[in-house]
């Protein structure tokens, strides 16, 4: 990691100095707007693919919103206004343009809430909807995709016995797990995380964080995180918002030990946020 | 106050002062509780007691003859099958027509109306809806139902005019147990992909169907007891045969003759009877009302196991 080499685009560096990755998604001059009010501010950053990008803030800062906005959630809502541009590779796709379904653009992106949110179905329904959503019919093949997303998730094992139980059932910590296995089952471009371990313990915290890490092996992931130990721990990239806008956006170990903002700097240590 | 080394003392008289407040205080209170036991049990005991009388006067009228009899000029043969049919078969029209009516209606207004001017003016006039007096729903039907419609003073006609009576309840019902569903469990749907149908269809209506069925079953028990729009629509009182069966023995097999059949309800034939001369008749509108009475019971019943049942299985 480079952090020493001199950056051209303000608050913003390519994902590692030296070595272009692969871009996922392209944030361009994003702005949002709920009703007459403006949460996002111009946001423009490049999430690299597989890697781990948190979005960290103080509350109301607008990463929530920006999040929400890369599965159209806000379309849910009325009085939501997109400007700019999200644009996904390979296809080039921009997923806030008026004539995209949002459904599409929800089945490329997969979501894990700050609350587990469980349908109250059994452990295997809850992971299958998405695939019956998408036309998977036949028994073998949601058998074989349920028992993979959940081994995936880490949670096979403790509900291999029980996949026909409610999921209401299990702990906190393995909804949240159910969850993301619910979320990862129909093979997602990218999966969203919104503060997922806020509702959770210490030790099924840190279960979902090893889960989050092994997870970009093979899924771009964004979190929203009001932890910046968290952030610190297992994410590759960080984006510090506030006030809608995005302030700096680099490597998290650059971010953390050597903030080009102020601003930056003063949230990283405490000192507002 | 004088103050002593940190500690506030004060008059023998204040503390004498405070008790006689509390004092007061809780004789109040003793009173509340006494008179809301009163009224409680005064309520109570106004319907035990007419329950009590419809028991006294109709129980011994009460055998299978009553059940399987046609109403008759002498009272002691008289019977209520015709009106008891009727009864069925006009539950069948209302429910057919109340139910799928007003869950979407409720649907639509809950997970589909944009919130505006407009849906908050529906809302304030499907409250106001349920409050207009059930004789008016019966001018309408017959000016619709019976004349416009052409379905005369028949089975169809009277059921619909209490599906109209019932809609607002069942409307409500949807509404208020779909809004219990957590906005979390939608978005979790729609975050998979899933359109606003399904997420109504796979989701939101099977973890309300517990509170809807209470809704409707309450509906019901109101529409059975109806009496003012049957009359206005001119079901008979004296009805001595029954509708044609809905199950035939050639093909199709079924038959919606029966609709268009006039008819008489037990309501009715209970005003028939309280309207004669006679001990006998009385206590026949005795046992006619004590029948009709288990029935509302019986289906209030029905709903609060229902609804007990139904938060029992599911929870968010």
């Amino acid at each position: 990691m480079n952090s020493s080499s001199p950056n051209p685009r303000a608050g913003t560096e390519p994902p590692t100095a030296g070595s272009p990755e692969a871009i996922k998604v392209q944030i361009q001059g994003l702005s949002f707007f709920y009703g007459n009010h403006q949460v996002l501010r111009s946001v423009s950053m490049d999430v690299p693919a597989l890697k781990v990008t948190a979005l960290i803030g103080p509350s109301g800062c607008g990463k929530t919103t920006l999040l929400r906005c890369m599965n159209r959630m806000h379309d849910l809502y009325p009085g939501n206004r997109y400007v700019g541009r999200i644009v996904v590779q390979p296809d080039g796709t921009d997923i806030i343009a008026p004539e995209v379904d949002p459904i599409q653009v929800r089945m490329r992106f997969g979501m894990v809430f700050q609350k587990p949110n469980p349908f109250p179905k059994s452990i295997y329904e809850n992971v299958a909807y998405g695939l019956r959503l998408q036309g998977v019919n036949q028994r073998k093949e949601l058998d074989e995709k349920v028992e993979k997303a959940l081994r995936e998730a880490a949670l096979w094992d403790e509900a291999k016995s029980r996949l026909h139980q409610m999921a209401h059932n299990l702990s906190g910590g393995q909804q949240q797990r159910l969850c993301i296995a619910r979320a990862i089952a129909t093979d997602p471009d990218v999966v969203l995380f919104d503060e997922p371990t806020s509702a959770l313990d210490p030790i099924a915290t840190s279960k979902i964080e090893e889960l989050i890490v092994e997870l970009k092996k093979r899924v771009t992931v964004m979190i929203v995180t009001h932890n910046l130990q968290q952030a610190g721990r297992i994410s590759d990239m960080t984006a510090f918002m506030y006030l809608g806008e995005l302030i700096e956006f680099g490597e998290t170990n650059r971010m953390f030990t050597n903030p080009a903002k102020p601003q930056t700097e003063d949230y990283i240590s405490g000192r507002f946020g | 106050m004088p103050c002593d080394g940190g500690f506030i003392v004060r008059p023998k008289s204040f503390y004498h002062e405070q008790e006689k407040r509390a004092r007061h205080r809780r004789l109040i209170d003793r009173a509340f509780r006494w008179l809301g036991m009163i009224l409680t049990v005064t309520t109570l005991g106004v319907l035990g007691v007419l329950l009590l009388n419809l028991a006294m006067n109709g129980l011994g009228r009460i055998d299978w003859n009553f059940l399987t009899s046609f109403p008759s000029r002498r009272a002691g043969e008289a019977g209520i099958l015709s009106a008891w049919v009727g009864t069925l078969l006009l539950m069948l029209v209302t429910a057919s027509a109340a139910i799928p009516f007003g869950v979407a209606a409720g649907i639509y207004l809950e997970e589909y109306a944009p919130k505006n001017r407009m849906t908050d003016f529906v809302e304030i006039n499907i409250s106001n809806l349920a409050g207009v007096p059930s004789i008016l729903y019966g001018l309408m039907a017959l000016g619709l139902f019976v004349y416009q419609f052409r379905f005369g003073q028949s089975l169809l006609a009277g059921g619909l005019a209490l599906a109209c009576l019932v809609l607002p309840i069942v409307i409500v019902a949807t509404r208020e147990s779909l809004r219990t569903i957590p906005s979390s469990i939608r978005e979790a749907a729609f975050a998979l992909g899933a359109t606003r149908w399904q997420a109504v269809w796979h989701h939101l209506l099977p973890y309300s169907t517990g509170g809807i069925s209470t809704g409707v079953i309450l509906a019901m028990s109101r529409a059975i007891g109806e009496s003012a729009p049957l009359i206005t629509i001119g079901a008979l009182t004296f009805i001595a045969f029954l509708p044609p069966a809905p199950l035939i023995a050639h093909a199709p097999f079924v038959s919606g003759e029966w609709l268009f059949s006039p008819f008489t309800a037990l309501p009715i034939q209970m005003f028939n009877w309280v309207s004669r001369p006679g001990e006998e008749f009385q206590s026949n509108a005795a046992a006619a009302g004590l029948i009709l009475m288990v029935i509302t019971l019986s289906m209030n019943a029905a709903a609060i196991l229902l609804r007990k049942r139904a938060q029992r299985n599911i929870t968010w």
